[in-house]
């Protein structure tokens, strides 16, 4: 019996993703939002303080610096958006496999939000059907992670079976071998989340907490 | 009674079901095992809650053996 997710082979270039990797991705992430923020919004205010009248093309700089952290915690939120055949018939089946592998609240958690829920040592995880968010201690950061199984084609729940399986066998290796998407403040991942999704990522933080 | 499932496009099939006693039940159920490894599939036991471990050979005493895919980053 081994601890070490056979998928590493796959990706033996990357350091192992440990939490000292993610506070620094953390903090990447923090300083590469600051930097194409802060520039766009000193040029509006300073357009519109050496000249009123260019007030429109200030404003296209400050909304420059609203969208594009947007556009950023789009593409985090959107790691965990159901996606791929629902495959309904089957769903059932592997519903009820994945029912068995989750405690009473995380199905409960699951069955409304579409999202596993799952404590590790890094964090509280969020499971979904091809990627997964990470809430680190203290609740105030998520990453999220682009991750899914090789078989597009299962039930839905099949694949979050999948990647829940392979956290629970080693998850420092199952955050290396995804592909890390994002990382910031739970808020601005929350906005872009599809509604039923939202509580899930509020348990998560509440869990950290 | 263990089980050996395979989660697939049917959601799961049960492929082998043996019990610690019976030696031709585990045996086809060893093969079967093989076999799907053959496939590219990675058998994960399920520990409760939090908890599984990858194994390359059938463990004779677990409840339940899951074949999977691997996973990639997407």
């Amino acid at each position: 019996m081994e601890q070490a997710l056979p998928e590493l082979a796959s990706v033996p270039w990357r350091q192992r993703t440990d939490a000292r990797w993610l506070r620094r991705w953390g903090r990447i992430w923090h300083a590469w939002t600051l930097l194409y923020t802060v520039p766009f919004l000193a040029a509006g205010a300073g357009m519109i303080w050496l000249e009123p009248l260019s007030a429109p093309v200030a404003l296209a700089a400050i909304a420059h610096a609203w969208i594009i952290p947007e556009l950023y915690a789009f593409r985090g939120a959107s790691v965990v958006r159901p996606k791929g055949p629902r495959n309904e018939t089957a769903e059932p089946v592997a519903q009820g496999l994945l029912g068995d592998l989750l405690g009473h609240e995380q199905r409960e958690l699951q069955r409304t939000t579409g999202l596993a829920l799952e404590r590790g040592a890094l964090g509280t995880w969020l499971v979904g059907e091809a990627g997964a968010l990470l809430v680190t201690p203290g609740g105030s950061r998520v990453h999220c992670f682009c991750v899914r199984t090789t078989e597009p084609d299962l039930p839905p729940s099949d694949r979050v079976a999948h990647l829940l399986l392979a956290l629970r066998v080693d998850e420092q290796g199952f955050a290396t071998v995804a592909n890390h998407a994002f990382a910031g403040a739970p808020w601005r991942v929350r906005r872009r989340l599809p509604a039923a999704m939202r509580p899930a990522l509020k348990t998560a933080q509440r869990a950290e907490r | 009674m263990a089980r050996l499932i395979r989660m697939d496009d049917t959601g799961h099939t049960t492929l082998a079901e043996w019990t610690a006693a019976d030696d031709a039940a585990f045996a086809a159920a060893v093969t079967e095992f093989q076999e799907q490894q053959g496939l590219g599939y990675i058998g994960t036991v399920p520990e409760g809650p939090g908890k599984a471990t990858h194994v390359r050979e059938l463990p004779r005493g677990a409840e339940l053996v899951i074949m999977r895919r691997p996973i990639a980053g997407g």
